[in-house]
């Protein structure tokens, strides 16, 4: 039974999200601390350097850490604030179970008739329906080392195929694109290579908003005299001072690519040693882009064609450049064709494992690199290995101390999950730090999916709006109660220190995982005691895999301010930047090109869907909101979603700013205000997703998936914009009256 | 505490805004809030300059001028000056919250909180620039619109002149803080000139039906 067992109101009247408006003690308090911890933000892939004030097991504020050298202090908003998600009144402090008769639809339990009812609920639907019946969702908040857990945990505990990860919706296309392209699955340079390229061509990326740290790297480049290229639909603020703006239509990026391709080789703006030295398949890449001339890309992307041919010259003729890309072409049922297409224009022009040379995904999410490589994936082992190589399987299989057929095959990718829930043939869940309600796309669709559950607990901090269908809550650690490793967005390993205790009953999720397999009666495989233990694990099962830890230790990870994956063996000094020497990671060492013809996305516009929607984030908000849409000052920034249109379109609608638009697609409507602005592309409309319910952005989208990554289409879909009604007096974010929170 | 501490008197540390890096963050805003002697109030501003036309924003702290209109025109005497030249805010025992400096401001800088009856503003941070510490802001700030450090760091990490020579009508201000403007060296901006061609004119290709 996963309904919920109180009414939405009633249950986020009980466990919020509430805001947390001052720290302990309140702001005329005088911050006292007793010891300032070294750690790192929890939020973005850029994984900023943060020192933690921490005063009676409270963490009471933070100080910048200027010495880390990514960000010497910098931090965003979210970084700003993120220390008050600590202390917070909606924190779950103990174990619970869902009872409509209860006080806030759950009773409190304690820890074993907790776990002991997980575990007969897994023993049963198993019995019942198979293995594969229960799935697990995970994410990538957590640590290497929980990463590394889990799906160990899945394998050897839950003896389930059905685990994946929240990186399904995020860096998925990027990684197979990688893959496939250059043999292996990390960005392609440190940051510090940024300020060194010649032309910084930033494709689908809002960096302002969502890597706000990458912006200084930008303008040191700038600085230097560099070219900076945006394409995206919408004129984002660092595109502001762009050279070159390619105003992109949704889902066309790889149109754009191919004429960029197309005229590199026109004008032989190639580097014919490079391709011939270190690459495969140029002539099937060059064949694919015979026709995609400007003119025809400029009547497919809405790029003017001089533009499309300006950026094809500079990205050709300089001498070092960097294409840094995000989840605006990542995000499409053809994220990993834009990736490829983004990769054959430097591989074209020799533009790898150089100073100031690389095309390079920007990973969104705090371990999105680690996480995803560690066997948190439904096809994946440790070391970013294969679940179906028989030699990848014996490796780990021998790190495991386990059979090699104990270890369960592939299974579905996470909204496969979701839909064969929806289909009754997965009856059981486990989540632990998803909220697949407010993230995953269709959500009406979702919803009717966890309603079907027969059995579904998470493990989490806060109660979600996912976790209102949940029959046992587990409360679980914030990323400051418990230590490990992440691996930033460059690839760089860093050290995530303990600043606090979990409060009340909460325990650290390791912990309650140790213990669940301890109860369903594989133990023997969880001996730890410490998540250190977990981490040298981790480095002997990535051994010799392509996401190679092998010679990583925590001190070393400390003391030099992080290290470099691959770095196989102790001693090594880790690799910043990969490639060089044309060095690929295909076993023949050679990149390969790939062929990418144009095709449509998975929806196009119509007579009666005649607007594009895509949809993306806010600065001041992170993901589904779980965190940040309980602090009082992230919130008042950008409280509740509004619709960006230009004023064409407004005019078209018959609507000004502020007025109320209902927004529709085949899956769903919204109604929001409208936020008029020159800054977007007349055919096209974007709503941020940080909201669940009645505000939730993905009661619009599509479950069309890219047929390799099977990452959801977010970025592109088919809606109508209508009038409402009624009005907003301002869309002025920061006068919206604000409901009052607690404390 | 002073572990951290990046400069000393002799290192003559400056204050300086670029404008033209902003992005709006209000990174600077939230991290205002959070120096120690700010308890919670954010003193800096940040404008979105038009929103509905562009996503320019730009940050102001206090430009703490070496000669402060606003405590020229304080009938009070409460806006004092330290000795490094910091302006603060008003003293509250002598504050009347007539709001004379938030009128006569040249920057728009002092903030009335009525809820206290006393002008605050920006005091860059005093409690941490004593001790060698950047202000919050300048610490935060993403994009290094707003910098803190020597003159010399400047030049070797960033383009751009320095000014802090001011006109109004026939007042000349000069402040502590620099704002960044294009290289001086290239002569004085004709405003009547015009710009060059930008794709900003319009960055959708619409008055060429997007081609």
């Amino acid at each position: 039974m996963a309904r919920p067992p109180l009414t939405d109101a009633e249950l986020i009247d009980r466990y919020g999200p509430h805001l947390n408006q001052a720290p302990p003690g309140g702001w005329n308090a005088g911050i006292e601390f007793d010891r300032v911890v070294d750690t790192h933000c929890c939020f973005c892939g850029q994984q900023c350097g943060i020192k933690l004030k921490v005063h009676d097991n409270e963490v009471v504020g933070f100080e910048p850490w200027y010495d880390f050298p990514f960000n010497e202090g910098k931090l965003c908003p979210k970084g700003v604030k993120r220390y008050l998600q600590g202390s917070h009144p909606d924190r779950v402090v103990y174990p619970m179970e869902r009872d409509e008769t209860a006080p806030g639809g759950f009773r409190r339990v304690s820890w074993d008739h907790a776990l002991d009812r997980v575990v007969s609920e897994i023993r049963r639907i198993q019995d019942a329906y198979g293995p594969d019946s229960f799935a697990m969702l995970s994410g990538v908040s957590l640590t290497n080392e929980k990463s590394y857990l889990i799906g160990k945990f899945a394998r050897l505990a839950l003896h389930t195929a059905n685990l994946d990860y929240n990186g399904r919706y995020c860096m998925v296309s990027a990684g197979a694109g990688n893959k496939k392209a250059l043999g292996i699955d990390r960005a392609s340079n440190p940051w510090s290579d940024i300020p060194l390229a010649d032309v910084v061509w930033t494709a689908g990326t809002n960096i302002a908003e969502t890597f706000p740290i990458t912006t200084s790297y930008i303008w040191k480049a700038r600085d230097r005299g560099a070219r900076l290229i945006v394409q995206d639909p919408r004129v984002v603020p660092h595109a502001r001072t762009a050279d070159l703006f390619l105003p992109v239509r949704p889902g066309t990026d790889s149109a754009l690519f191919g004429a960029v391709l197309h005229e590199l080789i026109r004008h032989d703006w190639l580097d014919h040693d490079f391709i011939d030295a270190h690459t495969n398949d140029f002539d099937q890449a060059a064949a694919a882009v015979a026709d995609m001339a400007p003119a025809w890309a400029a009547d497919i992307t809405g790029v003017p064609r001089a533009r499309i041919e300006q950026a094809a010259e500079w990205w050709g003729t300089s001498a070092t450049g960097m294409l840094l890309h995000a989840r605006g072409i990542e995000q499409q049922s053809k994220g990993v064709d834009n990736v490829l297409g983004a990769i054959n224009l430097g591989l074209a022009t020799g533009k790898f494992g150089k100073p100031g040379c690389g095309v390079t995904t920007i990973t969104g999410q705090g371990n999105g690199q680690g996480g995803r490589e560690h066997g948190h994936k439904c096809d994946q082992l440790p070391g970013n290995r294969d679940i179906t190589n028989p030699e990848h399987r014996a490796h780990v299989a021998s790190v495991w101390g386990c059979d090699v057929d104990e270890i369960p095959g592939k299974g579905i990718p996470a909204l496969e999950i979701i839909e064969a829930i929806h289909a009754g043939e997965i009856k059981g869940l486990l989540s632990i730090c998803f909220n697949p309600l407010v993230s995953s796309p269709d959500s009406n669709f979702t919803r009717e999916a966890l309603d079907r559950l027969e059995f579904y607990s998470v493990i989490d901090f806060f109660v979600s709006e996912s976790g209102h269908h949940a029959d046992v809550i587990l409360p679980g650690s914030l990323h400051e109660e418990d230590e490990g490793t992440s691996t930033s967005g460059e690839g760089r390993i860093i050290k995530i220190n303990a600043a606090v205790e979990p409060p009340g009953e909460a325990r650290r999720d390791w912990e309650i995982l140790v213990d669940l397999a301890d109860r369903l009666g594989s133990g023997h495989y969880f001996p730890y005691t410490d998540t250190h233990q977990i981490f040298e694990e981790l480095r002997l099962a990535s051994a010799g895999g392509t996401a190679d830890y092998r010679g990583a230790t925590w001190e070393r990870i400390e003391a030099e301010h992080g290290l470099f994956w691959p770095i196989p063996e102790e001693g090594h000094p880790g690799t910043p930047r990969l490639y060089e020497g044309g060095r690929f990671y295909h076993p023949d060492g050679r990149a390969k090109f790939h062929a990418v013809p144009y095709r449509l996305p998975g929806e196009v516009v119509d007579a009666d869907y005649p607007v594009w929607l895509t949809t993306g984030r806010v600065v001041s908000q992170y993901l589904s909101g779980t965190q940040t849409r309980r602090i009082a000052a992230l919130v008042a920034q950008y409280p509740e979603p509004l619709c960006e249109m230009h004023p064409q379109l407004a005019e078209r609608v018959g609507v000004a700013d502020g007025d109320l638009v209902t927004v529709t697609s085949r899956r769903g409507t919204i109604t929001l205000p409208a936020h008029v602005v020159a800054t977007i592309r007349p055919d096209t409309v974007f709503i941020p997703y940080h909201w669940p319910g009645d505000k939730a952005a993905n009661q619009l989208t599509q479950r069309v998936v890219d047929p390799t990554s099977k990452m959801p289409e977010f970025k592109v879909s088919a809606v109508r914009v209508e009038p409402a009604g009624g009005r907003v007096t301002t869309t002025d974010v920061r006068d919206f009256d604000l409901q009052g929170g607690a404390t | 505490m002073n572990v951290d501490a990046r400069y000393g008197i002799d290192d003559a540390p400056v204050f300086v805004i670029d404008q033209s890096r902003c992005i709006g963050c209000e990174a600077c805003v939230q991290a205002c809030m959070e120096c120690g002697t700010h308890r919670g109030q954010s003193l800096i501003h940040l404008e979105r300059i038009d929103r509905a036309a562009t996503t320019q924003t730009a940050p102001m702290v206090c430009m703490h001028c070496e000669d402060p209109t606003c405590a020229q025109v304080c009938p009070a005497d409460a806006i004092k000056q330290t000795e490094g030249g910091i302006v603060q805010s008003a003293l509250k025992p002598r504050c009347i919250g007539c709001s004379n400096c938030v009128l006569a401001c040249p920057f728009g800088v002092p903030k009335y909180m009525a809820e206290i009856d006393q002008m605050m503003k920006c005091d860059m941070c005093t409690d941490r620039t004593s001790e060698g510490l950047k202000p919050m802001c300048a610490s935060v700030c993403p994009s290094e619109a707003l910098w803190y450090g020597t003159i010399d760091e400047f030049r070797e990490n960033r383009t751009g002149s320095l000014l802090r020579d001011f006109m109004f009508g026939r007042q000349e201000v000069r402040t502590k803080v620099y704002t960044v403007v294009d290289e001086l060296a290239a002569g004085p901006i004709d405003v009547m000139r015009g710009q060059a061609a930008s794709w900003l004119d319009d960055p959708f290709a619409l008055e060429s039906g997007g081609t």
